[in-house]
C-alpha cells in the first residue's frame, strides 16, 4: 500500500512538471488566435494576428529556412569527412581536435559573436550579408554533426569493412562513397535534423550578428515580444512552433535506440 | 599508408581551416582587444575588482547554481520515475517533457511571461484567490524559472538514459537488507546516477551562466553578466570591456564543462 502512495506522489509530481512545460505553450497558442487575450477566449477566435505576422515578418521566416539549409550543407561538407578522420585515427591529436571543435558550444554565443565582429566586422560586404550569420551558425552546429556521425562510425567495425572492400580492389574514394557514407547515414540524418533545428532557433549569436536586413526568425520574435502586443508575439511564436514541431518530432523518433543491425547487414 | 594519411589530412582540412579562421583567430583577437581599453589588461581583473561587475558575476553564479540544483532535483525524480514505471501514457509524458528541447531562449522568456507576466496565468490565479496579483517574470525569479524550463528537457533525457543502465538488483539487495526507500535512493540510486548528474548539471550551469535570449526577452534590468556584456557593447560602446568580460565568461563556461567531463568520465556537450 505504501508503494502505491509513493507511485502516485511521483506521478503527481511528474504531471505538475509536465504542466509547467506545456501550459505556457498552450496559453501562447491560444493568445495568438484570440481577438483580445485580456478579455479572454470569449472575444472570439481570429487569424488576424497570424496574418499580421505573415505580412510583417515573412522575410525572417524565409531567411531562417534558407540559413538553416545552407548551414546544413556546410556542416555536411565540413563535418562528415572530419568525423570520418576522427573515427579512423584515434590519437591524442585527433582527440584534442575533437575537443577544440566542441568549444563553440561550450563558449557562450555572445562571446563567439563578439569575437567574429571584432575580427571581421570591418569587412562591410561580409558583415551585412547573411553569410556572416551563417558562419556563426556553422560554428555552433558543426559539433553536433561531427558527434552524431562519429557516434555511428565508432559503433561499427569500420576497419574490417574497409579492409574487406580494399582487398576486393576498392580504392580510397570508392570506399568512402560506397562503404563509409552509407554506413553512417543514420548519424548523418540525426545530425542533420539537429543542425537544422538548432540553426532555426539560434538567438544568442544571431542577435549580435544580424543587421536590419538580415533578421532571422528568433530575432524577429525578440523584436515582436519587445514592441508589439501580446497577441502578435503569440501568433509569431505559433508560426515558429509550426516550423520546428515537425523537426522535433522527427528528432524524438530518431532519439529512440535503434537495434545495432548495421554491422550484420553490411558485412554479410 | 603514407598516401592514406595525406588523404585523411585532406578530409580534415576544410573543417580545420574554417575553425581556425572563424573561431581560433577571432577568439585570439577578442583576447587582445579585451586588453586594449582605457584600463589596459586590468580589464580582465575588473570582473573581480569593479563592484558593479562583481555583483553581476555573483548574481549570475547564484542564478546558475539555483537553476542547476532545482533542475537536477526535478529531472532526477521525474526521470527515474518515468524510466522505472512503464504505464499507459508514459510515452506521452516523456514526449511532453522533452517537447521544449529546441525552444530558443527568447521563446522560453516568452513562456515565462505567459506564466508569470503582467497578463500571465499566475497573476490571474493569485488575483482571483488573494486579490493580489503576483507578477515576477521580469525579475531574477523569472529568469530562474526560464532557465529551469530550458534545462528540464535535456536533463530528463540524460537522467533517463542513465537510469536505464542502473542495475535493479542492487536496489533489491539493499531492500532485502532492510533499507528504507529513502535510504535506497540516497545510497544506491543517487550514487549510480552521479556521472549523469555531474554532466547534466554542468550543462545546466554553463547554459545559465552564458545564455542571453531569456534575460533579453524578460527585462534589460536583470543584472546578469551576459546582459552586462551586451549593454557595454551596444549602449556604452565599451568594446574592450565587453570583450574582456565575454572572454572571461567563455573561459568560465568552458572550464565548468571540461571539469565536469573529467569528473563524470563521459562526454559532456552543452546545447542551446
Amino acid at each position: 500500500m505504501k508503494h502505491r502512495g509513493l507511485f502516485l506522489l511521483q506521478l503527481g509530481f511528474t504531471l505538475v512538471v509536465c504542466a509547467f512545460l506545456i501550459v505556457p505553450v498552450i496559453l501562447s497558442i491560444m493568445a495568438g488566435l484570440t481577438v483580445n487575450y485580456f478579455v479572454g477566449i470569449e472575444s472570439g477566435l481570429t487569424l488576424r494576428w497570424v496574418i499580421e505576422v505573415w505580412n510583417g515578418y515573412r522575410d525572417t521566416i524565409f531567411l531562417s529556412i534558407g540559413l538553416s539549409l545552407a548551414c546544413l550543407v556546410v556542416t555536411l561538407i565540413l563535418g562528415v569527412p572530419a568525423a570520418y578522420v576522427l573515427a579512423k585515427r584515434q590519437t591524442a591529436l585527433t582527440r584534442a581536435m575533437e575537443e577544440l571543435l566542441v568549444m563553440p558550444v561550450a563558449v557562450p554565443g555572445l562571446a563567439t559573436a563578439l569575437a567574429l565582429i571584432v575580427t571581421y566586422g570591418s569587412l562591410s560586404g561580409f558583415r551585412t550579408s547573411w553569410g556572416f550569420i551563417l558562419v556563426g551558425h556553422v560554428l555552433f552546429t558543426l559539433p553536433f554533426m561531427v558527434r552524431s556521425v562519429l557516434a555511428v562510425l565508432s559503433a561499427i567495425d569500420l576497419k574490417t569493412l574497409e579492409e574487406g572492400a580494399a582487398s576486393l580492389g576498392a580504392g580510397f574514394w570508392p570506399r568512402f562513397r560506397d562503404i563509409v557514407l552509407p554506413n553512417c547515414r543514420s548519424g548523418i540524418l540525426a545530425g542533420s535534423l539537429m543542425v537544422v533545428t538548432l540553426s532555426m532557433g539560434e538567438f544568442n549569436m544571431t542577435w549580435l550578428l544580424h543587421t536590419p536586413f538580415t533578421k532571422t526568425l528568433p530575432v524577429g520574435l525578440a523584436d515582436a515580444y519587445a514592441s508589439l502586443r501580446l497577441e502578435v508575439g503569440s501568433a509569431y511564436t505559433l508560426v515558429f512552433f509550426l516550423m520546428i514541431m515537425p523537426l522535433l518530432l522527427a528528432l524524438q523518433a530518431f532519439a529512440k535506440p535503434r537495434p545495432a543491425k548495421f554491422v550484420a547487414e553490411e558485412t554479410e | 599508408m603514407r598516401h592514406e594519411s595525406r588523404r585523411l589530412i585532406l578530409l580534415l582540412l576544410p573543417a580545420g581551416i574554417f575553425f581556425a579562421a572563424f573561431f581560433l583567430l577571432p577568439m585570439a583577437r577578442l583576447f587582445f582587444i579585451g586588453g586594449s581599453g582605457k584600463t589596459g589588461w586590468a580589464a580582465y581583473a575588473a570582473i573581480l575588482t569593479d563592484a558593479h561587475y562583481f555583483s553581476s558575476l555573483l548574481s549570475t553564479l547564484g542564478v546558475a547554481t539555483a537553476t542547476t540544483a532545482a533542475t537536477l532535483a526535478i529531472s532526477g525524480i521525474s526521470g527515474v520515475f518515468l524510466q522505472r514505471h512503464k504505464f499507459p501514457g508514459n510515452g506521452a509524458l516523456v514526449a511532453m517533457l522533452t517537447l521544449p528541447l529546441a525552444f530558443p531562449g527568447v521563446v522560453i522568456g516568452f513562456m515565462v511571461i505567459m506564466l508569470a507576466g503582467r497578463m500571465g496565468l499566475i497573476g490571474q490565479v493569485t488575483q482571483a484567490l488573494t486579490g493580489e496579483k503576483l507578477v515576477f517574470a521580469y525579475t531574477m525569479s523569472g529568469l530562474f524559472m526560464g532557465y529551469v524550463y530550458f534545462s528540464i528537457p535535456r536533463t530528463i533525457l540524460t537522467v533517463m538514459a542513465a537510469a536505464e543502465k542502473l542495475d535493479p538488483r542492487l536496489e533489491e539487495a539493499a531492500r532485502s537488507l532492510g533499507a528504507s526507500p529513502w535510504r535506497v535512493v540516497l545510497d544506491v540510486i543517487i550514487p549510480g546516477l552521479k556521472p549523469a548528474f555531474i554532466s547534466a548539471g554542468a550543462i545546466c550551469f554553463a547554459t545559465a551562466v552564458g545564455a542571453f535570449g531569456t534575460a533579453f526577452t524578460l527585462a534589460a534590468k536583470i543584472n546578469v553578466l551576459p546582459m552586462v556584456i551586451y549593454t557595454e557593447f551596444t549602449l556604452s560602446a565599451n568594446i574592450a570591456m565587453a570583450a574582456a568580460l565575454s572572454f572571461v565568461l567563455g573561459i568560465v563556461t568552458w572550464l565548468v564543462l571540461a571539469v565536469a567531463r573529467t569528473a563524470a568520465g563521459s562526454s559532456v556537450a552543452a546545447a542551446g
